[in-house]
């Protein structure tokens, strides 16, 4: 590993073993597999710092306007639907589970496995954003999509026994909800679809063994992007679904 | 010899099916929890419960199955800075908003 000690051509033995040789996917400006990796999941984590800076001014803009119209953000919450929120993050979460094993799979240069898991991820990934789209659907089916056909009659004649009317006024301010909610979840399903297409593309390189021969960085860098999407996700469900529910 | 204690050169640490499975089955059941408590009537102490679950969820997620338990200080460090700088924004925004008279109409 000292390969400062000595100074050698290209070719040169040192010992019967050739200094200068490596694993093919270790740069020449890394000492070690180690330190490549360590460097890219540094630059992994930076990354997804600034993601949650992102995210993170859309949840403040979420925390204040919640403050200022508390009773159109309650009004507007509970016409999301509960279960199928739940049944997404129960979704997400084992998506989770599997790109954890996936990550696992190329600890343990298995390819098969590595393929079977980055392809269950693939199938919950799809799972999520098909029952998002019954969500946005339902949203739209109702005229809750903020814009000149957005219906406010659900919130200032309520058919739900336990709602509070609420005034013309406030009720207009539930689009403030609804474009909180649509840009929060838009942006998150947006990073999905982002995550689902790498995973297409991981699937292909794993079938040709890119992952299963000691260079799993690509692997486990991806996981942490789709750990923190989950995450992203914990935040919004207890924040846009469950939060105001009429007890 | 240096190579013993320089946390670059270290093999990583490879965490198992049962720790993934432990942490899966934990994120299930207090996603349950959650959603339970949300139609239980706990005042202002709803909110404060969501988020608390969602917060110690979202640790586990950080520590098991993005490693950072396992990582380097560096790493570790990196994580606490980001969340620290995020706190920092989000209590400065705050003091502004509930310092002035905007939003009060």
């Amino acid at each position: 590993m000292d390969s400062h000690s000595v100074a050698t051509a290209p070719g040169e033995l040192v010992g019967g073993v050739d200094p200068h040789s490596h694993p093919s996917f270790l740069r020449h400006h890394f000492e070690s597999v180690g330190q490549q990796r360590e460097a890219a999941s540094f630059g992994m984590w930076i990354f997804l710092l600034t993601e949650v800076m992102f995210f993170g001014g859309m949840f403040c803009a979420y925390l204040i306007f919640r403050n200022w119209y508390h009773p159109a953000f309650v009004a507007g919450s509970n016409t999301l639907d509960i279960t199928l929120g739940t049944t997404n993050t129960a979704v997400l979460i084992g998506s989770s589970f599997t790109m954890a094993m996936a990550v696992y799979s190329a600890e343990m240069r298995r390819r098969s496995q590595l393929i079977l898991f980055l392809t269950l991820t693939i199938v919950l990934g799809f799972a999520f954003l098909g029952i998002k789209a019954v969500e946005y659907h339902q949203k739209f089916v109702d005229h809750h999509i903020p814009g000149p056909n957005f219906s406010i009659q659900e919130f200032v004649h309520p058919s739900n026994p336990h709602a509070i009317p609420l005034s013309p006024d406030m009720a207009q301010k539930t689009q403030i909800y609804f474009s909180l909610y649509f840009a929060m979840t838009g942006m998150h399903a947006l990073h999905m679809i982002i995550g689902i297409s790498l995973l297409f593309f991981m699937v292909w390189r794993a079938s040709q063994n890119a992952y299963t021969e000691g260079h799993i960085m690509p692997v486990e860098n991806f996981g942490l992007y789709w750990h923190f999407v989950d995450i992203v996700w914990i935040f919004l469900f207890p924040l846009l679904y469950l939060i105001s529910r009429y007890r | 010899m240096t190579e013993k204690i320089d946390p670059e050169h270290q093999e990583q640490h490879i965490v198992g099916p049962p720790v993934y499975l432990t942490i899966v089955i934990t994120l299930l059941v207090l996603t349950a929890v959650t959603t339970g408590v949300a139609f239980i009537d706990l005042g202002v102490f709803n909110p404060i419960i969501a988020l608390a679950i969602a917060c110690f969820k979202a640790s586990l997620v950080v520590l098991f199955f993005m490693h950072i338990k396992y990582s380097s200080r560096l790493l570790k460090m990196t994580v606490l800075c980001g969340l620290f700088t995020f706190m920092l924004l989000m209590t400065l925004t705050m003091t502004d908003y509930i310092s002035r008279a905007w939003g009060m109409w």
